[in-house]
């Protein structure tokens, strides 16, 4: 059963050089307790379609259209004051940066409690749940009295997870959540992530430039370029099935430890969404373009079971 | 204890400031050519003996590093010397009187400077317009040159000439019964509970606050319109806006972050202040201790000088001591 | 170097043609004041506390002169003063600061530290004291004002080295053994002078607001000179009194020539800023 959907959302950005189309047409559905990974480079509109599932794109960005639904309501509808409620509680979200995301001004207690008041959580009720949350993420109950300048890294996106699952939300979206942690923290926090899934049965939309990464710990698998879906499958269907060739040659750019040759790296650069290229977004840089690419948009196409591809290679 | 120390030790920093600037007063006033005394008497028609008794009288007779290190001793003492016209009037007990006039001025000038530096530059931030921005920007520029006794005049004519509604100068209609406490004029009629006197120091402390407050609240617009803009847009508002908290909230928040360069701001625009006082002061016959100062400089009374030279020195000290104090206590980052 | 296109590109900026128009309708002024001024601006030119007229038309004070050939004449004491004052004090803080920066170690130290003190005190209070200790005159002001701001100059240059001074470029000119005058001259002084035409041009607006001041207490001219801030100081009597023009021309004035300098600091700064990026 699905606990978010979304169905045919635009974003577009409206800047002083030119109008940028972010997010293109993107549909998918998010189980519960699923964990799905959204891949692509700088660019490729994932940060935007994330920060469009809370209905909080910043200006001068606007959705043009499309819907998300979480548990039945469309959210890009509700009111502003609704809105406010369905945020932190039943959809949350963990930055990438976990150092700017903290306020360094006030306590831990002071921010997590007033997130809680918030959502109507009363006050004896919020220090029992930031305790129990502070120790569900493996941080001691004293880090409650601190200031963020004195957490490390990973202690500090610690708190950001706490914050993001202390009202069990349906759905949890982390962008990018360890790319500003060192590499051994990385592991740790996203080992939480799994653990989190498991025990809180939550949903997962992780955001990531790391194909690896993707491949390890989701379950499903959308890949993103330009704006656009190109690739969206089960993790062992893609893995063993990957048709794309975006994914391949993100893929092959993947260092690996037994390779004698160095990784091959994807040429070109990504586009710029304010000139998207006519056709496939992809055409440019794709060793398999065909006349058909210039001109014309691939639809997207069911390979195979829930596996599902934007190229005119299958069409 | 930290903050203790710390404090110990920024009061330690101010002691040598001072010196420097009394030994380079010291050194324009009392080394460079040219009898003092002379000076101040404004005529070189004296006979010599009464001019020795003079200088012998005010230790001037004596070599200039053993002044230097006498007057120095006598300071620290509360011995700031005796004015070189009044004969035999102790410097000090005039400093006294005047200084709480200067305090009550500078404390509502801030005030003053606050509230419509501030209040205009958050409200620029929020603006929809960019045109209002550019606008309080632009204001916020410009204010700074206003001259001060030109806007002060301006003020005059308009609310007591014209319109009649506040007096020209001075501290207090009706001195008569009113016994000051601290010497600040508003605080000691809240002090006494005595409402008329309050409301009249406060119609008399109007417009010379108004004035310098006006002149100095440019940078405040400046500071607070670009530090929440930028907060605003920052990666931890839309971390507190993906959490539900409302804007409202968040805007509180944001402010905060804008009060530690505003606080800074404080320590740095003191001495803008002080000088702005000495205007102020003249503008408004204000009796504090800028109005003594040009009084005493008409007079070329330079044992005065030098005693308003080094309070002041003390009083910048102090100040950008108490702002780094309120610095680490805003910012918990700071430390000491 | 500036080629015409760099040139271009500067006046373009708005804040800094705008500045400069207005600080140079005053220099003309100054310049011209012979041409410009229709009646002398010490002699009574008609009946005193004229309001502004045809004949006058920023009408006569108490002495029945002609403010606007006052304001015309005044302009030329005020930038006297003010460039003798930002000249020295440019000229000796930028010196001291390339010799303190350069050579750093105890000089450095005390150097900085006495300068940073002379900066924390209020300016105009410092300027005070010191044309009083001076001697009321002109030259003296001017002097007075410089002393006050050789420290917003030396601060400047001297961080300004700090952070040139480590950089490859020089390291590598210290390794060609060149003498430490020519590096210091070749190599760091034109990095500085950028950011110095910002600071001069605010400085050259604090410098006006503090000869104003200084001329408000009697310290620079004496009677019957015309100067901006001293025919404010002794027409405040009849300001007061309802004869509004007096106060409003020489009032007026003082911050616009200011705001001209500004206004080019500004536009100077923007420039900078932008090229970095």
């Amino acid at each position: 059963m699905e606990v978010l959907t979304v169905n045919d959302l635009w974003v577009k950005y409206y800047t002083i050089s030119g109008i940028v189309s972010a997010v293109s047409g993107v549909s998918f559905k998010l189980r519960k307790s699923e964990m799905l990974a959204i891949v692509g480079e700088s660019g490729s509109g994932k940060s935007t379609l994330g920060l469009a599932l809370l209905n909080m794109v910043p200006k001068p960005g606007r959705i043009e259209r499309g819907e998300v639904i979480l548990d039945g309501v469309n959210i890009l509808k509700s009111s502003p004051r609704e809105i406010m409620k369905i945020r932190g509680s039943r959809i949350s979200m963990v930055f990438q940066d976990p150092f700017t995301t903290l306020d360094p001004l006030r306590k831990i207690v002071d921010q997590f409690e007033e997130f809680l008041i918030e959502h109507g959580v009363d006050k004896t009720r919020a220090r029992s749940i930031i305790k129990e949350y502070l120790e569900a993420v493996g941080l001691p109950e004293r880090v409650m009295y601190s200031y963020p300048h004195q957490l490390s890294g990973g202690q500090k996106q610690r708190v950001s997870i706490a914050m993001a699952i202390a009202l069990n939300p349906q759905v949890v979206v982390a962008d990018e959540p360890t790319t500003a942690l060192d590499v051994i923290v990385q592991k740790q926090i996203m080992d939480l992530v799994d653990s989190i899934k498991e025990k809180y049965k939550s949903s997962i939309v992780l955001i990531t430039h790391d194909l690896a990464l993707a491949l390890e710990r989701a379950d499903t698998v959308m890949v993103m370029y330009g704006g656009n879906i190109m690739e969206y499958a089960g993790k062992t269907e893609l893995y063993g099935n990957m048709k794309h060739p975006y994914t391949r040659g993100l893929f092959e750019a993947l260092p690996r430890i037994l390779q004698k040759t160095l990784p091959k790296s994807l040429p070109g650069n990504p586009p710029d969404l304010r000139y998207p290229p006519p056709g496939c977004v992809f055409h440019p840089r794709c060793e398999f373009a065909m006349e058909k690419c210039k001109s014309e948009k691939p639809p997207l196409i069911e390979v195979s079971k829930d596996h599902i591809v934007a190229c005119h290679l299958y069409g | 204890m930290g903050l203790l120390r710390y404090t110990a030790i920024r009061a330690l920093m101010i002691i040598p400031t001072v010196l420097i600037l009394y030994t380079l007063v010291f050194i324009v006033l009392r080394v460079l050519p040219g009898n003092p005394v002379l000076a101040a008497l404004g005529t070189k028609n004296i006979p010599e003996e009464q001019l020795q008794a003079l200088m012998r009288e005010l230790g001037l007779d004596k070599p200039l590093y053993v002044q230097y290190f006498d007057y120095l001793v006598n300071f620290i003492k509360g011995d700031m010397g005796k004015s070189m016209i009044i004969r035999g009037r102790p410097i000090a007990s005039d400093i006294v009187d005047k200084l709480p006039a200067t305090l009550e001025l500078s404390i509502w000038s801030i005030i003053f400077s606050l509230i419509i530096g501030v209040g205009l530059g958050y409200l620029g931030a929020r603006a929809r317009s960019d045109r209002v921005k550019a606008i309080i920007r632009l204001t916020g520029s410009i204010v700074f040159v206003i001259f001060i006794p030109a806007l002060g005049l301006s003020l005059q004519l308009l609310f007591s000439k014209y319109l009649g509604l506040l007096p020209t100068g001075g501290r207090l209609s009706t001195t008569g019964y009113f016994k000051p406490i601290t010497g600040i004029y508003t605080l000691d009629a809240l002090l006494r509970l005595d409402i008329p006197v309050f409301i009249d120091a406060l119609k008399h402390i109007v417009l010379p606050a108004l004035t310098l407050g006006l002149v100095i609240s440019g940078p405040y617009m400046r500071l607070t319109l670009n530090n929440m803009e930028e907060i605003m847009e920052s990666k931890m508002i839309e971390a507190y806006r993906a959490r539900g908290v409302r804007d409202s909230k968040i805007l509180r928040h944001a402010f905060r972050h804008v009060l530690v360069p505003v606080t800074t701001y404080t320590g740095l625009q003191f001495s803008l202040l002080m000088g702005g006082a000495v205007l102020t002061e003249t503008t408004f016959n204000w009796p504090g201790i800028g109005t003594y100062l040009v009084d005493k400089v008409m007079y070329r009374d330079y044992t005065a000088i030098q005693a308003v030279i080094i309070i002041f020195a003390i009083i910048v000290g102090l100040t950008s001591l108490i702002v780094d104090i309120l610095y680490a206590l805003i910012d918990p980052r700071v430390r000491y | 170097m500036m080629r015409a296109q760099s040139i271009f590109t500067i006046l373009k900026n708005k804040y800094i043609s705008t500045g400069l128009i207005i600080v140079l309708v005053f220099v003309f002024m100054a310049i011209l004041a012979d041409i410009i001024s229709l009646y002398s601006p010490v002699d009574p030119a008609g009946p005193p506390l004229q309001p502004p007229s045809r004949d006058y038309f920023m009408g006569t004070d108490n002495l029945g002169r002609d403010v606007f050939s006052r304001i015309v004449y005044g302009s030329r004491i005020m930038l006297m003063i003010v460039a003798i004052a930002v000249a020295m004090s440019g000229a000796i803080g930028t010196m001291l600061g390339l010799i303190s920066g350069y050579l750093g170690g105890l000089l450095d130290r005390v150097l900085s530290f006495i300068m940073d003190s002379i900066y924390a005190f209020p300016s105009l209070i410092l300027a005070i004291s010191l044309s009083v200790a001076l001697g009321a005159s002109p030259i003296n002001a001017a002097i007075a004002i410089a002393v006050v701001y050789v420290p917003t100059y030396f601060r400047m240059v001297r961080g300004q080295v700090l952070s040139i001074k480590n950089e490859t470029y020089i390291e590598m000119a210290k390794a060609l053994g060149l003498p430490s005058i020519r590096i210091v001259l070749k190599h760091i002084l034109p990095h500085v002078t950028r950011t110095l035409m910002v600071v001069f041009s605010m400085n050259s607006a604090d410098a006006i607001l503090t000869e104003a001041a200084l001329s408000f207490m009697g310290l620079t001219v004496q009677p019957p000179t015309p100067d901006w801030g001293f025919d404010l100081y002794k027409g405040r009597g009849f300001i007061l009194l309802g004869y509004w023009w007096i106060m409003l021309f020489p009032g007026l004035s003082i911050p616009l020539l200011a705001v001209g300098f500004a206004l080019i600091s500004e536009g100077v700064s923007t420039l900078i800023t932008a090229r970095k990026r």
